[in-house]
C-alpha cells in the first residue's frame, strides 16, 4: 500500500513523496485530489514552521519538492481545480525595493491556505495597488520591503490608499526583515506580521474565515 | 633582529597589527591634539575587543550606508559616480558626527566600472534601483545544482570561465576562456591562446581595462580619504573584508533558494564546496588587513540567522566552516568582526566557542542581556542600536535607549555602541543622539 502523502510530504521526504504521487497517478486517480493532499501536506508544513518546529530552511525545500510535484501532476490535470477560496489578498513589495524572497514565502502560504493571491511583484508603485484593489475588490493588502527605505514608501502607499478614499475598504498589514510594530505605527497600517504564518492568520482573521 | 612574520605568534601578530593601526606610517597628524583623539580611539577600541583591561569609555562608531550622502543632500547615485562629491560627504558627516572610528569611502563603490562591465548580481541607483536607494541584490541561481562537480574542480576556473560571464554582462566572451593551468609544456602554448585572438574575448579584456583603469581611479580616492582623516584623528575601523563560507555559496552562487534546497538534496556536495571555500575566504581576509595594518576583518552574515534554519543545521552546515574562518583570521592575527544581520539569539551558545578577546559580535536584533551572558567572558559584542528607533524615533528616546544598552551590554568593558542594521536615511538628530548619549553615558570609572 502506499504510504501517506500528507504525512511524508509534511515530513518532507522528497523522494518517497514522489514515489507516491507517482504511485497514484499509475493507478489512475484523480490528479486533483493528489494536489489536495499536497496542499493539506503543505497547511501542515506552515504550522510547523508557525510552532518553530520548521524554519525558513524547511519552508524554502518544501516549495521546491511542491514545484516537482507540480511538474508531474500538472500535466494529467484535464481541467484547472476551482477549488473554493476563502477570499482575496493583494501582495507586493513597496517601491524602491526589490527583495522577493521574504514577500514569496508569504504569497505561497497564503496561496496553500485557500487564498486568492494576487500578487504585483516587487519595486510596485503604490497606484499599482490601487489599481488592483478596485479592480479584485480584495479586502486585505499585505506590503512587503527588505530596506528601510521601505519604512517611507509603506507609509506613502498607505496614505495613496487614503487620497485614493480606499483606506477604510481595505486592511493593510505590513512586514519584512526590519519591519516592527513601531514601523506598523509609523507606515499607518492595521497590523505588522513578523512571519509568513502571522500574515495567514491576519488574513483570515479579517476576511472572517478563522 | 625582528622576527619574520611566519615566525611571530598569533597574538604577536595580532599586537603587531595592532600597532600598526595605532601608530601608521607616513601620516602626518594635523595636530598635537588630532594625534592624541587618534590614538585614544584605537586605544579605546582595542581595549574594548581584548577584555584586558577596562576601556576610558564604551567606543561608539555608526555603519553608516548612504547616510552621508542624504545628510549633504545628495542622492546614493550621485556617491556612486561623483568621487568628488563623495569624498566631500563622507568627511563631512565624520567631522560632525565625531564617532570612534569610521567605515572609509568604500562601501558606495564605482557606479562607472559596474557600468562598464554591465553588472548583473546587484541593480544600483540609476540601474534598476531608483537614483535615491542603495544598491541591492538579485536573487538568482548564478551557480546551478549541476555545476558543483566543475565549482569543486576548479574553484578559479568556474570563476572565470562561467560565473564571472554571468554576473557581467561585458564579460560573457569568457566562456570562452581556456584553463592557463593547459600551459604546460612548448606545444600548449600557442593552441591554448588562440581564444585571447577572437575579436569578442578582446572586447571584453578591453572592458576590463577600462574598468581596472576606473577603479584605480576610484582607489586613489578611498586611500587618499583614509589617509586624510586618520591625520585629522579617526580611525578607519575596517582592516580587512570576507565573506563566511555558507553565505559565500548561499549569496553569490546557489541563491538562498538553491542553498536550502541543497542542505536536503545535495547535503555532501555542499560541505565539500564549503570546505573548499574556507582557506580562500581566510587569505582575502588575512590579506587586505596586512595590506592595511589595521587587524579588524569585517564580515556580513546572512543565511544562518535565528529562523533560518534548524539548530542541527546551523551547526552541521553553517558553524564548522564559519569558526574555521574565524580560527583561521584570529591565527593570522586578525580579530574578525562578525556583523549579525537579523537575530542570533538561538546561536549565542554555539559561537561561544572561540579564544578569548579576539573577536567581536555586531548584533542587529539579538537580545543584549542574553548576549552578554552567554558571550560577554570570551568576546567584545556591539551593537543592537534598532535602527527602526533611529529611522522614527525621537532623540531622547534613542539617549534614554542608549543608557540602558551601556549599562546591561557595557557593564564591566566589552561593549561598542553601534547601530543594528545599516543606516541609509534617518534624521541626523537620532545618529546623533546615539553618538553624543555613549560619550555622556559611556565614561568608566
Amino acid at each position: 500500500m502506499a504510504g501517506d502523502l500528507v504525512s511524508t510530504l509534511a515530513d518532507l521526504k522528497e523522494k518517497e513523496a514522489l514515489k507516491i504521487v507517482g504511485d497514484r497517478l499509475g493507478a489512475g486517480e484523480e490528479p486533483l485530489k493528489i494536489m489536495d493532499d499536497a496542499r493539506r501536506a503543505m497547511v501542515i508544513v506552515g504550522e510547523r514552521f508557525a510552532e518553530g518546529e520548521y524554519f525558513i530552511s524547511d519552508l524554502a525545500y518544501s516549495g521546491e519538492i511542491l514545484k516537482a510535484i507540480n511538474d508531474v501532476v500538472k500535466p494529467k490535470l484535464a481541467k484547472k481545480g476551482e477549488a473554493q477560496r476563502l477570499g482575496k489578498v493583494i501582495i507586493g513589495t513597496v517601491a524602491g525595493d526589490i527583495h522577493d524572497i521574504g514577500k514569496d514565502i508569504v504569497v505561497f502560504m497564503l496561496d496553500i491556505n485557500g487564498f486568492e493571491v494576487y500578487d504585483l511583484g516587487v519595486d510596485v508603485p503604490a497606484e499599482k495597488f490601487v489599481d488592483k484593489i478596485k479592480e479584485s475588490g480584495a479586502p486585505v493588502v499585505g506590503l512587503s520591503g527588505f530596506l528601510t527605505l521601505a519604512y517611507d514608501s509603506m507609509k506613502e502607499t498607505i496614505e495613496v490608499f487614503k487620497d485614493a478614499g480606499l483606506r477604510d475598504k481595505v486592511k493593510v498589514m505590513v512586514g519584512g526583515g526590519q519591519i516592527t510594530e513601531e514601523i506598523r505605527e509609523y507606515t499607518g497600517a492595521d497590523a505588522y506580521g513578523k512571519d509568513a504564518m502571522v500574515g495567514v492568520s491576519l488574513a483570515k482573521k479579517w476576511i472572517g474565515a478563522v | 633582529m625582528e622576527k619574520n612574520w611566519e615566525e611571530l605568534s598569533s597574538d604577536e601578530k595580532r599586537e603587531a597589527l595592532f600597532n600598526r593601526w595605532f601608530s601608521p606610517p607616513d601620516v602626518e597628524f594635523v595636530s598635537p591634539e588630532a594625534e592624541k583623539s587618534y590614538k585614544e580611539r584605537v586605544t579605546r577600541l582595542k581595549d574594548a575587543i581584548e577584555l584586558k583591561k577596562l576601556p576610558d569609555r564604551v567606543p561608539v562608531f555608526a555603519n553608516v550606508g548612504f547616510f552621508p550622502a542624504a545628510y549633504s543632500g545628495m542622492t546614493p547615485q550621485d556617491a556612486m559616480y561623483d568621487y568628488d562629491k563623495l569624498y566631500t560627504a563622507w568627511k563631512k558627516y565624520v567631522l560632525d558626527f565625531e564617532p570612534d572610528a569610521h567605515l572609509g569611502l568604500g562601501i558606495p563603490g564605482s557606479g562607472r566600472v559596474l557600468e562598464i562591465l554591465d553588472y548583473k548580481l546587484y541593480s544600483w541607483p540609476g540601474h534598476g534601483v531608483s537614483p535615491n536607494y542603495c544598491y541591492q541584490y538579485n536573487e538568482a541561481e548564478y551557480m546551478t545544482a549541476d555545476e558543483y562537480d566543475a565549482f569543486l574542480h576548479d574553484p578559479s576556473y568556474f570563476f572565470n570561465s562561467t560565473y564571472l560571464p554571468r554576473i557581467f554582462g561585458a564579460l560573457e566572451p569568457f566562456k570562452m576562456l581556456p584553463n592557463l593551468t593547459s600551459i604546460l609544456k612548448i606545444v600548449f602554448v600557442t593552441p591554448t591562446l588562440i581564444p585571447f585572438g577572437f575579436p569578442e574575448v578582446q572586447n571584453a579584456f578591453k572592458a576590463l581595462l577600462e574598468a581596472g583603469s576606473e577603479a584605480l581611479k576610484w582607489g586613489g580616492f578611498v586611500r587618499g580619504y583614509d589617509k586624510e582623516m586618520t591625520e585629522l584623528g579617526f580611525p578607519n575601523i575596517l582592516g580587512g573584508f570576507t565573506n563566511v563560507p555558507f553565505d559565500v555559496i548561499g549569496d553569490t552562487l546557489r541563491g538562498t533558494r538553491g542553498i536550502m534546497a541543497d542542505m536536503y538534496r545535495r547535503p555532501d556536495k555542499l560541505l565539500q564546496a564549503l570546505e573548499v571555500v574556507t582557506p580562500l575566504m581566510i587569505k582575502l581576509g588575512v590579506s587586505i588587513a596586512k595590506m592595511h595594518g589595521n587587524p579588524i576583518v569585517f564580515m556580513p552574515l546572512h543565511k544562518g540567522a535565528d529562523g533560518f534554519m534548524s539548530d542541527e543545521q546551523f551547526r552541521t552546515f553553517y558553524w564548522p566552516t564559519y569558526r574555521k574562518l574565524l580560527m583561521g583570521l584570529i591565527d593570522e592575527g586578525c580579530v574578525p568582526l562578525s556583523f549579525v544581520e537579523g537575530g542570533y539569539n538561538s546561536r549565542l551558545e554555539v559561537i561561544k566557542d572561540l579564544p578569548k578577546g579576539k573577536a567581536i559580535w555586531w548584533f542587529d536584533k539579538t537580545d543584549m542581556g542574553k548576549a552578554k551572558e552567554i558571550l560577554g567572558d570570551v568576546a567584545c559584542i556591539s551593537g543592537n542600536m534598532p535602527i527602526d528607533l533611529l529611522s522614527v524615533g525621537t532623540p531622547q528616546r534613542i539617549k534614554d535607549h542608549a543608557k540602558k544598552l551601556i549599562e546591561i551590554a557595557g557593564k564591566g568593558g566589552g561593549y561598542i555602541m553601534m547601530n543594528g542594521a545599516v543606516i541609509d536615511n534617518a534624521p541626523p538628530e537620532n545618529l546623533k543622539a546615539m553618538i553624543d548619549a555613549t560619550k555622556e553615558y559611556g565614561a568608566y570609572e
